[in-house]
């Protein structure tokens, strides 16, 4: 495909009338500010720009492509509704900075948000301002940090993380200042709560945990994990990449946590953009909540308002609210799944991970074999070992069956592991064809490894050099002249 | 409500006798009750899709939707091409995962990779990543690329946007490290104080430009001042301003950032938004974030990857340049799109309308009795005038025009903005509105 650059140059389309200031009406740039060098960008019709785009487009796998089962990322369907009411012009014309009369309709999605995932999530006070979830992982660890601070609770320097966590999990608590102890997993794949006592002091700030885990597992010692580190005086941090299999049915909050961030573009079915843009509130418990980002909506004399005046808050984490129509996606999700429909989502979640487990079991080995929750990993090193096909081959032989592949190497506990998570948008018919896929590919790794070690056949472009990419990094275009 | 559940009760059923399981909750049968929850949700009964559509209608509703605006402040009203969103809202577009399975991503890889260049062009650097979460995030993750074990002070200008400046306070003060403001000498950041301000403790200087008055800063005379030190000289941007003003590399920056969400991205009460960033090689493996390369595959083809990740969380965990994961990816798109269909003249023709009819503003206005003009430097399409009422009071005359005013400062003075969308009629009609609050 040509890049945009390459294509030879058209005649631009008129977009804005003539100014209407005369331009001698005015003093120019002063010659000392002038830009010497302009930019070079393309210089294309109308006609050209939708043709490449076009063309682009018809090389990226959405969700609308085909089975998605990326573990971790709750590729669930997108609703349509949820992007024609985000692009409301009552919603996208709205300057932030707006007096606040009238901006009720946008405090009020807000506050409505909120009050509906405090519910779901057990917690009592959220923020909207962290634009993804590894922003709210970082949020909610400076709200940790700030609760200490505040009680002159000074020695709190570590945060502990399972070796099973998301890689956002140590990287924001590195990035909050906080050391980072990790703590392994035990042979079941949960945490192991006497290695969790062992490297719980008066040095820690509080422990990070994603229940279910990333081996799709539930914490059955969840409640005897937040003893643990609540007695030792640290603070719970619920990481909501997994919230999906449990939403409406176990709450956080119950569970124990004290603070949480969830990811609007997994659980609440807002789209992921080709990498964002997502929303990461934090919510907290009460105790939590003075601590919280500023400003922060509430109700005052019937109206709502927001509150700047909060001197005990971690500070600003992104300019104005945060990512506003993913917000809007989300409630309009909220209200058509309603009090029935979040936690029969949720079910389902699990019904289709169960149901594909038990179908690809029959070739492949799973990685705990214990029942699972929204997804499950699977260990290919026995194939590995038997025909020399690996994980990644295994999915890149997915590629030429028109399914994304599952999330490859993670979590790092698993060698050769390949994570699945169906979601509950998927019908049985798909995972039907996908169990029969992939029982293909394992016959295919007895037969003709070299094959599946050459896949994906029938893709756009096959196994980009990677390494060179590193070594030789061309980073953008350059033009020859 | 089943929401949006495919399957039928029939095919429910059957998937649970396959699993040998009576019903959904049989599921979580493994889970300790303690934990479960068996109160209904407190929260509404589902609803259908009119029923939905019609309530977040009445949502919207609840908001003024200014048909003229005068404010920017950090969000900017600019026309928005049709092709942008009929390119952008493709339904693979918007619904794509990160691009990490490269030979059925190619689009959107080829997409971040016109992107990054596209930002280079307009910033001057080298290398730019495939965006952070928004300008004031983009600045905080820049002093973090620029702190070092003995280098631990930011320095940034206090003309600098006040979100950016908290933003930036956050980030730093909670890695250990220190902020320390530039004062404000007649609208711009005072370069005799910021020299006095450097030492051998200094990470970076952070100066945006036009700053948060609309003022043009002296970039190259900051960069030289940081240099000197061997501080690093962060510029944050304007897109538009880019296209008529000195470039970050032209004054000597390592690290140009900015606010993207000009390009093509509508207001929408704050987000979401778009981090622009871009560096000198040298910092290439300091730059946070995901960034795409260009490579060949198996048959020689060429093609794209996400590259350097060794940079990155996944790969390095705690010790990663930042945290960051998902970014804003479909924003980065939109800017692109609205880039390729401006083009170099088209963008330039946006920059010069929003000087002229800012400036053309900016007489009229400040001739009437008491809006004086606050500082005399050089402005792109923002400036200060002193408000002889109360600001909110002249908000208020304005509001029932349908007219946005400016944003009210401290000390009585105002802070006005015009884009290309702001026609004559419309900045005479604003003119005359003052007139009448002047007398």
């Amino acid at each position: 495909m040509k890049l945009v650059f390459e294509r030879e140059k058209s005649r631009a389309s008129q977009i804005l009338p003539p100014c209407d200031i005369p331009l001698e009406e005015v003093s120019a740039v002063p010659a000392e500010w002038e830009r010497k060098t302009p930019p070079r960008l393309p210089q294309l019709s109308e006609s050209e720009v939708a043709r490449h785009y076009a063309a682009l487009a018809r090389q990226v796998f959405g969700v609308g492509s085909g089975f998605y089962p990326l573990g971790s990322c709750t590729m669930k369907y997108n609703p349509k509704l949820n992007e024609q009411v985000a692009a409301l012009p009552g919603f996208t014309g709205v300057h932030p900075l707006q007096p606040e009369d009238t901006v009720q309709g946008c405090l009020e999605v807000l506050a409505l948000a909120e009050q509906y995932l405090c519910e779901i999530t057990g917690m009592d006070a959220m923020s909207f301002q962290p634009a993804a979830g590894a922003h709210g992982e970082y949020t909610g660890l400076l709200l940790i940090r700030a609760y200490h601070r505040a009680r002159g609770d000074l020695g709190r320097t570590n945060i502990i993380v399972p070796d099973s966590a998301h890689g956002t999990n140590p990287a924001s608590a590195s990035m909050a200042g906080f050391r980072v102890v990790h703590v392994a997993s035990g042979p079941d794949g949960c945490v192991d709560l006497e290695k969790l006592r062992e490297v719980c002091d008066e040095h820690t700030a509080g422990l990070m945990l994603t229940n279910p885990n990333t081996l799709g597992l539930f914490e059955k010692d969840i409640t005897a994990i937040a003893e643990v580190v609540h007695e030792a005086g640290g603070l719970v941090y619920y990481d909501g990449a997994n919230l999906n299999p449990i939403m409406g049915i176990i709450r956080p909050g119950d569970m124990g946590f004290d603070v949480i961030h969830l990811n609007l573009h997994k659980t609440f079915s807002t789209p992921h953009g080709g990498g964002g843009p997502g929303s990461g509130p934090v919510g907290c418990k009460k105790f939590l909540a003075p601590f919280l980002p500023k400003p922060y909506p509430v109700s005052r004399d019937g109206a709502l308002t927001l509150d700047g005046d909060m001197p005990q808050s971690v500070g600003k984490v992104r300019s104005f609210y945060g990512n506003f129509l993913v917000v809007v996606k989300t409630l309009a999700y909220i209200l058509r799944l309603g009090a029935q429909g979040i936690p029969e989502a949720a079910k389902h979640a699990v019904l289709n991970a169960n149901y594909l487990k038990q179908g690809l079991a029959k070739y492949y080995d799973v990685a705990v074999d214990s029942p699972c929750m929204h997804e499950f990993v699977l260990n290919l090193s026995r194939l590995k070992k038997e025909t020399g096909v690996s994980a990644m081959d295994v999915a890149k032989a997915m590629l030429d069956y028109g399914m994304h592949p599952p999330t490859m190497y993670f979590p790092l506990i698993v060698p050769e592991a390949l994570m699945f998570e169906p979601t509950e948008t998927e019908t049985k018919e798909t995972l039907d064809e996908a169990v029969v896929a992939l029982s293909e590919i394992y016959q295919k790794a007895q037969q003709d490894p070299q094959s599946l070690q050459e896949a994906p056949h029938r893709t756009a472009v096959r196994r980009p050099d990677e390494v060179q990419a590193a070594r030789h990094p061309v980073l953008r275009y350059r033009w020859e002249n | 409500m089943s929401g949006y559940l495919p399957a039928t009760d029939v095919q429910r059923d059957e998937m649970l006798a396959a699993l040998g399981l009576a019903n959904l909750d049989a599921l979580y049968g493994h889970i300790p009750d303690s934990v479960k929850r068996v109160e209904r949700l407190n929260i509404a009964d589902g609803a259908s899709e009119l029923e939905v559509r019609r309530k977040m209608e009445a949502l919207a509703a609840q908001n003024t939707v200014f048909p003229t605006i005068f404010r920017g402040a950090g969000a900017y009203r600019h026309y928005i091409p049709a092709v942008v969103g009929a390119v952008t809202s493709r339904e693979e577009f918007v619904t794509a995962y990160t691009p990490y399975q490269a030979e059925i991503s190619q689009g959107i890889l080829q997409s971040i990779f016109e992107y990054q260049t596209m930002i280079c062009e307009l910033t001057g650097m080298d290398v730019s990543n495939a965006s952070v979460y928004d300008g004031a995030s983009a600045a905080a993750e820049a002093a973090s690329m620029c702190r070092e074990k003995k280098r631990q002070t930011v320095l940034i200008s206090a003309a600098a946007h006040p979100d950016t400046i908290q933003v930036v306070t956050t980030y730093t003060q909670a890695a250990g490290g220190k902020v320390a403001l530039v004062p404000v000498r007649d609208g711009v950041t005072d370069l005799a104080a910021l020299e006095s301000l450097l030492d051998e403790e200094s990470a970076c200087v952070y100066i945006q430009s036009p700053n948060f008055f609309g003022l043009i800063e002296d970039w190259e005379k900051a960069a030289e001042l940081a240099h000197q030190k061997q501080a690093k000289m962060i510029a944050g941007c304007n897109p538009f301003a880019l296209m008529l003003y000195r470039s970050p590399r032209e004054c000597g920056a390592d690290i140009a950032v900015g606010e993207g969400q000009p390009l093509g991205i509508p207001l929408s009460f704050g987000g979401p938004y778009l981090g622009f960033m871009a560096c000198t090689e040298a910092l290439t493996r300091k730059l946070p974030g995901r960034i795409v390369g260009q490579t060949t595959d198996k048959d020689g083809k060429r093609c794209f990857v996400l590259t350097l990740q060794a940079r990155e969380q996944h790969i390095r965990r705690e010790k990663a340049s930042s945290n960051i994961c998902s970014n804003e990816a479909h924003c980065a798109l939109t800017a692109s799109v609205y880039m390729a269909a401006m083009g170099t003249e088209g963008m330039t023709e946006v920059a010069r309308q929003c000087r002229a009819k800012a400036h053309y503003a900016a007489q009229k206005i400040s001739a009437l009795p008491g809006f004086k003009l606050a500082y005399a430097g050089e402005f792109f399409h923002e400036f200060v005038t002193q408000c002889p009422v109360p600001a909110e009071e002249l908000n208020a005359r304005l509001a029932p025009k349908g007219i946005l005013g400016g944003l009210p400062l401290e000390g009585n003075r105002i802070l006005w903005c015009c884009t290309e969308l702001n026609t004559r009629e419309e900045i005479d009609l604003l003119v005359s509105i003052l007139g009448e609050v002047a007398k």
